[in-house]
Parts: structure tokens; sequence; C-alpha cells
């Protein structure tokens, strides 16, 4: 696996794949000015697993989309992997959000008119690859997530936990070095949840992904993640190295 | 996005809203249809006018005549060219330079006279002329009861029908009994028909009438005498449409085979001016028809002849203006068939904008996961020439067959007015392609709108949106 190559890579000199400069989203509501974010300055490591937290409405999911170039800063910059994504054109952002970053969000986002298999293989055809060669990938990746099974079942028939592996299956069909999880297990009970933890995990661990992950179960954040980052009303008030994390990076350093 | 994953997408998305769609389908394939519709009227009329102008025999012919006997057949002619003294005569050496110009398949003389016809001991009198065999195949004979000429000389005559009816003391003026070509032609045929004909003799030394057509330059001393003859003609056709019907009082209702009647040396009007005038050594023609290969070539070939110092006729110039009727005719019928296509492509916009709000989520989904604009605008788009593509094929079958029922159930009609049948509905291929074609662009154009406000879906606002 490639994470014997980073064995020697220290944690100092390991290169950012996230630099966020000043990021601010502002909405307009009527007559004012709604600050979803307010000059927010983050970095985050190659290989990280960073849990972004805060109460609702404190702008999480505004900062995970700036990340994903769903969406613009209003002011400031955001650098992945050196390449300012705030300056590319609509083009070059679609193309990055096909080939360098994953997503799932809380509510699964797959298209019910498409089964399993159909709703992992999209991204492939945006990407043109080869339909044999598409479907052979689609069914790799759902073997990795346990639903080798489950190919031709549409959405509507798949539990939720089943539903959001589908979606991580699709976030890491194209192989992007970055994946961004909204409250991943924000519809799932406990279990299942922890299911959909352990899988991330272990693609932080044995595919080098950077992860962000929105979640406002600290419990979760603290057991997952290598750092914890509080917003609070479109500001970063706090930062916290977890003990998980620390264990995770021993783990791999070792 | 490849062609064929848009195609795949585009089909799974209409499949979503079957039914929603297949209206808008419907929709578009009634306009195609009406489009269709008319346009295929217009051109079968267009054809039927064309195809009645050429059974005229002129279509293909341009009349020739000497500026001695007529000055023009236009003022535009008669300005030009040289004076009716100055001109040509339409002699036989003429007649041969014409039949030698480029597209040119003959040049014949117009032998026609008026003479007296017996029937049954009953006198007529009418214009007989000689048909030359490239007749044969104009479209005046194609419904010819009985035979065309069996040879160049053979004594035998074919009637139109007019006259076929006065023949048996029907007047052909009251419409009322009109009775078929075939009723009247069982009646006639291989009857016998006696013509009597004043014969144009030159007092050569020794005079026969076997002698060959152009005369021997050499001698001079002509001179003319004028016989009388009876000739027996076997009638071995009748036909129903007028091959001659542009050539107003001079038509004929009587036709010997052309060879025959030049070996006859008939008096003709012509020969009247040149037995009081100085007569010439070659026989003189009142008419040449120029028969051209195609109706394209009259006009260079008319050209040519006026510049031997010739007026000449053709059917042309009353094409031109039936073309621009026509024209005319088919732009409006267009306009009108357009319009229920035009209110087809509103249900398009219509349809597409109710998926774009659909489908936002789906959209938001699909941008999320890397798809650019242009891969969502590509998707409406596909969408908008799948229902036009089907939606223009069915048209056209529908289109098609609605004419093929007024066709039939014209042709019921007129054959029970015992009128041949006509083809007043035309489809040609070019109508078929270009109504698919024409309303596939109808429906990119539809979707130009949709597919655009689609693109534009903010991927953010589409998935908060639950
Ligand atoms: N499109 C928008 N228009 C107006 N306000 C918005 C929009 N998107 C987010 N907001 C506001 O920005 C703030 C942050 O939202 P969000 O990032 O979704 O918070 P979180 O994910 O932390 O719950 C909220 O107050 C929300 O109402
Ligand atoms: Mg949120």
């Amino acid at each position: 696996m490639a994470s014997t190559s980073n064995t020697s890579t220290s944690n100092t000199s390991v290169p950012l794949a996230v630099q966020i400069d000043g990021a601010s989203k502002h909405y307009r509501m009527g007559g004012n000015l709604i600050r979803a974010l307010d000059g927010i300055s983050l970095e985050v490591a190659k290989g990280e697993f960073l849990a972004l937290l805060g109460a609702s409405g404190s702008g999480k999911s505004s900062l995970l989309n700036l990340i994903a170039g769903l969406d613009r800063p209003s002011l400031g910059q955001i650098l992945v992997e050196g390449r300012n994504i705030s300056a590319m054109s609509p083009k070059e952002l679609a193309s990055y959000r096909l080939h360098s970053v994953g997503m799932v969000f809380q509510s699964f986002n797959l298209i019910s008119s498409m089964n399993v298999l159909e709703n992992v293989e999209l991204p492939m055809r945006f990407a043109e690859i080869e339909r044999a060669r598409r479907q052979q990938l689609a069914r790799q990746a759902l073997e990795r997530v346990g639903l080798g099974e489950r190919l031709g079942h549409r959405p509507s028939e798949l539990s939720g936990g089943e539903q959001q592996r589908t979606a991580l299956a699709r976030a890491l069909i194209n192989r992007p070095r970055l994946l961004l999880a909204d409250e991943p297990t924000g519809n799932l009970d406990s279990r299942t949840g922890t299911e959909i933890m352990e899988m991330i995990r272990e693609f932080n661990q044995t595919m080098e992904m950077t992860i962000v992950m929105v979640t406002h179960e600290r419990p979760l954040a603290e057991r997952y993640a290598s750092r914890m980052v509080f917003l609070a009303d479109g500001k970063l008030v706090r930062e916290q190295t977890s003990n998980a994390g620390d264990l995770a990076l021993e783990e791999r350093h070792r | 996005m490849k062609v064929s994953d848009l195609t795949e997408l585009a089909l799974r998305n209409l499949r979503q809203s079957l039914l929603r769609n297949s209206l808008t389908t419907v929709g578009i394939s009634v306009g195609v249809a009406s489009l269709v519709a008319m346009l295929a009227l217009g051109i079968g009329l267009q054809r039927l006018a064309s195809r009645r102008l050429k059974a005229s025999g002129l279509f293909d012919t341009v009349v020739v005549t000497s500026r001695r006997d007529l000055r023009s057949f236009n003022r535009e002619q008669e300005m030009s060219g040289p004076a009716p003294a100055a001109s040509p005569a339409l002699d036989e050496p003429a007649r041969a330079r014409m039949a030698t110009l480029p597209n040119v398949i003959e040049a014949y003389p117009d032998i026609r006279f008026i003479t007296e016809l017996r029937y049954q001991d009953k006198p007529h009198l009418a214009m007989v002329a000689g048909l030359p065999a490239s007749s044969r195949n104009n479209d005046a004979f194609e419904n010819l009861q009985g035979t065309f000429f069996s040879r160049a000389t053979a004594h035998e005559v074919i009637l139109q029908k007019s006259f076929a009816e006065e023949l048996l003391g029907k007047s052909s003026q009251v419409r009322d009994d009109d009775s078929s070509v075939l009723e009247i032609s069982k009646s006639l045929l291989g009857h016998e028909l006696e013509m009597r004909y004043s014969e144009r003799v030159e007092n050569f030394p020794q005079a026969s009438r076997a002698r060959p057509r152009a005369t021997d330059p050499e001698n001079l001393e002509v001179s003319y005498s004028v016989i009388s003859h009876e000739l027996k003609l076997r009638i071995v056709g009748v036909t129903d449409l007028d091959p001659e019907s542009m050539r107003g009082q001079f038509r004929a209702r009587v036709f010997v085979p052309l060879q025959l009647a030049e070996d006859l040396h008939v008096l003709q009007p012509g020969n009247i001016r040149d037995t009081t005038r100085a007569f010439s050594r070659t026989p003189q023609y009142s008419t040449v028809g120029v028969k051209v290969k195609s109706a394209q070539d009259v006009p260079t070939v008319e050209q040519a002849i006026q510049r031997m110092g010739f007026n000449t006729l053709s059917i042309v110039d009353a094409t031109h203006s039936m073309r621009q009727f026509f024209a005319i005719l088919d732009l409006f019928l267009g306009i009108f068939g357009s319009l229920a296509l035009a209110v087809a492509s509103i249900g398009i916009v219509n349809t597409l904008v109710m998926a774009i709000l659909e489908r936002r989520r789906e959209i938001g989904i699909m941008k999320a996961v890397g798809a650019s604009d242009s891969d969502v605008k590509r998707l409406f788009f596909a969408e908008a020439a799948v229902m036009g593509l089907m939606g223009g094929a069915f048209g056209v079958l529908l289109g098609w067959s609605i004419g093929r029922v007024i066709n039939i159930g014209a042709n019921l009609y007129l054959a029970r007015q015992s009128f041949p049948p006509e083809q007043i509905w035309a489809t040609p291929w070019w109508l078929v392609g270009g109504a698919i074609v024409f309303a596939i662009v109808v429906s990119f154009v539809s979707g130009l709108y949709p597919a655009a406000r689609a693109a534009r879906l903010d991927p953010v606002q589409a998935l908060r949106y639950e």
C-alpha cells in the first residue's frame, strides 16, 4: 500500500492538502448581510483526518462547500495541493470536483432513479471512462464497501447505512486525494454510523486520503479525527488535537 | 460526456416522466404532421400543374417561326432581331442547322393544314398536324387509347377526344355527358376516315411523288400545280389530353405521322405566299418544332435560334410565373404548417423547465460529483433532441398517412366523376428528411433556454433544497 512509502516523511514536512487564507462567505438576505464564514484561515496537511465541529448554523457546511469547489469565497482564497481553486474557471472547477475531491453528505444524495451500480458509475461518465472499465471499477468499489451483492438495487431499497456506503463508493471511484464528508453519520443510528466511520478511517489510513469531516458529535470526532477545529458564527474559535489522531499517527509511523 | 452516455441518460430521464414527455412528443408529431401535410399538398399541386403543362407537349419544345410571317410572339422579340424583310427563311437548311444545335434532340417541320375529313360520309373540318415519332413518349399520349402509329408513313390517324366526340355526333360543349375516352375509342378504333387535301406539286422535268425531301438546288425551273386528293386513314388511337393546348387556334385535333404528312405535300398556309411571291428551291415551313433534351435547356436553345433570326415560343415563360405562384403558395402553406410546430416547441420548453424544477436536486448531485455546466446543458439538449427526433419521425409518418388518406379519398371522388386518378399529394424524400431535421432544430432551439437554466443551477442551493 501507498502508506509504506509515507513512513519516512515526518509530520512537520507533510505537504499541505488544503490551505485556506482569510476565506469569507457572505449571503445577502433581504436587507442584511449574513456572514456564514468570516475570515477563516486554516491548513490541512496531507493524510490528515480533520473534524469541523460547531453548532448548527455555525458555517461548517459553507466551509466544506468552499473546499469542495461547489462554491466560491466572497473574500480570501483556497488552495488545494497548491492550486488556487478560488481562481479556477467553472470548467476547471468541475474537473477539480471530478478528479480531486470526493464528497459524502448527511442525506446521501444518491440519484433515486438509478440503481447502486449506476450511481457509483455516474462520476466516471463525466470522466468519459469506457463502460466496461467503469462497471469493473464500480463493482470493485462496491465490494470494498461490502455492497457487492446489491448492485441492481435502487437507493430506496437500501438501508441508510447501505445508502451511505454507496455514496462512499461513489466518492472514491475517481481516486480523489481529498474526501469531504458533511455529517456522514447524521442520518444513521450509532451502530451503522460507526461502520461508516470505520470505513472512512480505513480510507484515511490505507489510501493516504486526506479527510475533512463536518460533525456536531464531539465523541465521534474525538474517536476518529486527528485534529478538531471548532466553528462559531462563521469564525474559527478553537483547535484541538485529539488522542485518536495521535494514536493513528503513531500507528502509522511505527 | 460521451454521446452514448448522453443519449442513455436522456432516454432514462425521458422514461422517468413517460406520460408528460410522450404528450410533448405527440405535440411535436402533430406540428410536424401539419407541416408535412401542408407542404405535401403544395408540392403535389405543383407537380399536378407541371404534369398538365408537360402534357401540352411544349415543355421541352421550342416553336420556331419565321419573322417574315409573324414579327414576334412578344414585344421583347419584336424590338430585337432583324426586320421581317431581312429575316431568313424558315426552310430545310435552317431546320437542319437547328437540329445540330447543342441539346437539341430533333428539329421537325410543323406541318398542319385545315382540311376536310369524312367519316361515315359526313364531312368535318379540322386542323391536321404531322406528329414526329418522338411524340410517342410525350406525356399527352400516356393515356392514349389504341396505339401510336405503326410506321412513320403509315396511313393512320390519332384523334383528339373532342374531335372524336364530334365524329360520333356528341357535343363536347356539354360537360354533363362527358364520356370517357375508353367509351369513345371503342366505337372508333379501326374505322376509316377519308381525308381530302390539296397537294402542291412542283413541276420538275420528271415530277414524281417519291422524290427525296430536299430538292435538287440545281434545278431552277420550278413551278407549282395544285391537285386534289383523297386518302383513307385508319383510326388507331384516341387521346384524352390535348397535346397542343398551348397553340390556341392553331391547335390540331387530328394527327397523322409526320413523314406521311410531309410526303403528301399538302398545300399549307405558308405556301400561298411562296406561290405569289418569289419561290425558293427548298421547302419552306411555317413552323418548326425543336425538341430539346430537357426543360432546362429550353432558354439557351431559344436564344441560339433567336440569334439565327427566328421567332421562338416556349412554355418556359408560362412555367416561370407558375413556379412563382407555387413558391408563394408553398411559403404560406409552410407558415401555417409551422404554426403547430411553434406551439409544440413551447410544449418542449414547458416540459424541460418542469423537469429542471423536479430534477433540481439531481442536477445538484451531478455537479457535486463532477459534472460540468456543459455536461448538464448537453444532457438537456439531448432530451430535447430525442423528443424532437421521435416527434419528427412520428409526425412525418402521421403527415404521410393523412396525405395518403386524402389522396385515396380524392381519387375515389375523381373516379366517380370519371376523371383519371391524380396524385394531389406528394411527399418527396427531401420533405421527409427535412421535416425530421427541422423538428430536431426546433427542439434544440426550444431546449436553449431550459438547458442554459439547468447549467446555471447553483449546486449548493440545489443540495440545500429538501
Ligand atoms: N444560500 C444561503 N443564503 C442565505 N443564508 C445562507 C445560505 N447558506 C447558508 N446560509 C446561512 O449561513 C449560515 C451557515 O450555514 P451552514 O454553513 O449551512 O451551517 P452549518 O452547516 O454549520 O449548520 C447559516 O446561518 C445559514 O442560514
Ligand atoms: Mg450543515
